[in-house]
């Protein structure tokens, strides 16, 4: 960290590139992705445990518009989805009148409409697997003590799934930060919209794209770490005893 | 499997190499930026057109050379002229000193003013940084409009940055841009004559000051090639001798 | 019928270039995979760092910055390279990064990592015994990998390969950002000219599925040659 913040000094003692302006720009692009990024997941989280239940229930007409939801947003690029929610909302008729338009006139809540049924679907997946391993004899004994489906699913299908979905879950919040990426297509000064201006301005590609690489790294070093912390502490009983 | 490994990425390799030139004036390839009507655009099947298109190849005929279009983003235009993707520019390129450090340009070809476009219903008169303020500029990223609105209202005002004109001008059809910062005949051509909405001027048009609005558009070449500089200066002043040069402006910019 | 307003047959070369960009950039990545889990699996610990190392970076940075990284900054790095030959030798070569090599090197590389990983964990699946046994019966390493370790390994590495080639079709659609014509491009060009964004998109979203349910079909047919032999060995 010292030695990152003495490059970083070094670099600023004589550049005409990374000004106190350019900074600002990163700092605020860090601050958009962050933003961008943890709403999404976060609401993408709130849809997809119910979706995730629905997703495996009797009745068809709840099970196949998930599987098709699911199956659409996970088949197809992120950059599509965007595209056709920032592009496509304007083309619905008398928008612009609404009260709606305020909020979507701006390009951060279309990307984040995308990002999160983006997010939503994997995450959809990812815990409707680990519903389905819950193993047989939780269910049974869950069973024997009367619980209703219900009471089940909240105190012992959903909580043993999530601690096993930790691990994909993880690999999902990294994937959503580096997605995030494509939000400066729509003219979002996120971290990557910071360094395609800077790019653009003073034809640097080098310091504009390796600058923003780096605290990509950081994050997701960062993201890793979290994760690998929550692992230890809700995965510990299911450790092999020797390790 | 080393060999597979180190084949493929020969193979690799030299595709990139496409080819070796020389110094004398030559055919030539001539990088541009589509679309930006009505200086450089397409038909919808795919051919490019365009107030430079048709002055350009007027000049390499008068040359007497053949000229290739090379179709290349905004953003990464300079670099690939450098790369020898591409021997000139010829892309509604601003000549000024900063992009003078990279690249040789030709005498003005034609010089348009940039202009701000808004809404007809607009409530900004003059743009200042008090009419602007939190008001959202569309701009296109790295031009020099790009610079202009940033430094002048980069505070003040939200400045959405587009990869092309016609990402902007769709946003602006839309409704997500208050006002935008192009130059003339861009936005007359894109805005002032389009039909999906009602657009006006707002303010003067602008084309100082000079460090920022240079001299005009130039075609822009390797440092080094100055012999090709010179053989398109001539031509120019050629075909604006005989008539040729005032028939192609009055194909794209009819008043 | 759709009108396509004209736009159909670029539409159709986009999607030629879609598939052609993931084809080649899946088989550089399958190469860079197998290269680097056998780095990573080596004794040579400059070799496993090496491995790491790219493994851990390229996982880390979005795959369009390195795009742009590659695209932008691979075309001024390899100018001052050819500019110095042109100073010092006066040898005047041009080499072009273009959109494409661009799009495969960068995709090729990051995936390289993904598979990296698919294929270590695949190689170690394969039990020590079948190797030991291969070497007893005096195969040479190269016919033991040929034979023994390769099939045994693609068994263990198709579902996660699958899983790689997905995420990887979709990849393809950030090339359209550093200006490549796939069929993304093709679709915004055309949602813009025609202000019918759903149109194309919507084309373009199906056409991804197709290709993808396609493949899902052609993994589970590989996927049963290379099952041949389990169930009544294991």
């Amino acid at each position: 960290m010292e030695s990152l913040m003495n490059w970083l000094q070094a670099q600023l003692a004589d550049n005409s590139i990374f000004t106190l302006q350019t900074l600002s720009y990163y700092g605020d692009g860090l601050v958009t992705t962050i933003q961008l990024v943890f709403l999404s997941l976060i609401i993408g989280l709130v849809l997809a445990v119910p979706l995730a239940i629905g997703r495996g229930s009797r009745h068809a007409w709840v099970r196949l518009p998930i599987f098709f939801y699911c199956y659409v947003f996970r088949g197809t690029p992120l950059l599509v989805q965007l595209y056709l929610i920032y592009y496509g909302v304007v083309f619905v008729e008398g928008i612009q009148d609404t009260w709606l338009w305020v909020i979507l006139e701006k390009p951060f809540v279309p990307a984040l409409v995308a990002f999160t049924l983006n997010t939503g679907a994997y995450t959809t997946e990812i815990f409707r697997g680990a519903i389905k391993s819950t193993p047989k004899g939780e269910i049974e004994a869950a069973r024997a003590y009367g619980m209703s489906w219900s009471l089940m699913l909240r105190r012992i299908v959903l909580p043993s799934a999530f601690r096993r979905a930790l691990p994909a879950y993880g690999n999902e919040v990294i994937f959503m930060l580096h997605a995030s990426a494509i939000a400066s297509v729509v003219t979002i000064m996120d971290l990557t919209g910071a360094a395609r201006f800077v790019y653009a301005r003073f034809y640097a590609p080098f310091d504009a794209f390796l600058f923003v690489a780096a605290i990509y790294l950081c994050l997701t070093f960062t993201i890793i770490y979290f994760f690998r912390h929550l692992e230890k502490r809700l995965l510990a009983h299911l450790k092999p005893a020797s390790g | 499997m080393k060999l597979n490994k180190l084949l493929s990425i020969g193979v690799l390799g030299a595709s990139m190499i496409a080819g070796v030139a020389n110094a004398e004036v030559r055919d030539i390839r001539i990088g541009v930026d589509v679309p930006y009507e009505p200086m450089e655009y397409r038909t919808p099947d795919g051919e490019l057109t365009g107030f430079d298109i048709e002055l350009g190849n007027a000049m390499c005929e008068e040359i007497g050379i053949q000229c290739e279009w090379v179709v290349q983003g905004w953003d990464g235009i300079i670099p690939g002229l450098q790369a020898r993707k591409y021997d000139a520019i010829m892309s509604s390129m601003t000549i000024n000193d900063q992009r003078r450090e990279q690249v040789l340009f030709s005498d003005p070809y034609i010089t348009p003013p940039s202009a701000w476009f808004a809404p007809t219903d607009t409530e900004i008169e003059t743009p200042s940084e008090e009419s602007l303020e939190d008001k959202t500029i569309g701009v296109q990223r790295g031009t020099l409009q790009d610079n202009y609105v940033t430094d002048l209202y980069g505070d003040v005002a939200d400045v959405n940055r587009y990869a092309t004109a016609d990402d902007m001008v769709l946003d602006m059809d839309s409704g997500r841009l208050d006002i935008v910062f192009l130059d003339f005949p861009i936005g007359k051509s894109t805005l002032l004559d389009s039909e999906a909405g009602d657009y006006t001027t707002v303010g003067e048009k602008i084309t100082e000051p000079k460090e920022y609005f240079g001299e005009g558009f130039g075609i822009a070449f390797r440092q080094r090639d100055e012999a090709l500089a010179k053989a398109f200066n001539e031509a120019l002043a050629t075909l604006k001798e005989n008539g040729t040069y005032a028939e192609i402006e009055a194909k794209y910019f009819s008043e | 019928m759709i009108d396509l307003h004209g736009y159909g047959p670029r539409l159709a070369e986009g999607a030629l270039v879609t598939i052609e960009l993931a084809i080649l950039s899946l088989i550089l990545a399958i190469v860079l995979g197998l290269a680097t889990a056998s780095a990573k699996m080596s004794r040579n610990w400059v070799l496993h760092r090496l491995g790491t190392l790219y493994t851990t970076l390229i996982r880390g940075v979005p795959d369009l910055v390195l795009m742009m990284l590659l695209f932008f900054g691979g075309q001024i790095g390899v100018n001052m390279f050819t500019d110095w030959l042109y100073n010092r030798f006066d040898i005047d070569i041009f080499i072009n990064i273009n959109e494409f090599v661009a799009g495969v090197v960068t995709i090729g590389l990051i995936f390289g990592a993904y598979m990296g990983e698919t294929f270590r964990g695949a190689f170690l699946a394969v039990e020590n015994g079948q190797i030991e046994a291969g070497r007893a019966y005096g195969m040479s390493h190269w016919l033991v990998f040929r034979r023994i370790r390769f099939p045994q390994m693609m068994r263990h590495a198709l579902p996660g390969l699958s899983n790689n080639w997905m995420v990887l079709l979709k990849t393809t659609a950030l090339v359209s950002v550093i200006g490549l014509s796939d069929m993304v491009k093709v679709a915004a060009e055309a949602s813009k000219a025609t202000r019918e964004p759903f149109t194309f998109m919507i084309i373009v979203a199906v056409i991804y599925l197709l290709i993808a349910s396609v493949s899902e079909w052609g993994f589970a047919r590989l996927q049963k040659h290379y099952d041949i032999g389990y169930g009544e060995a294991d």
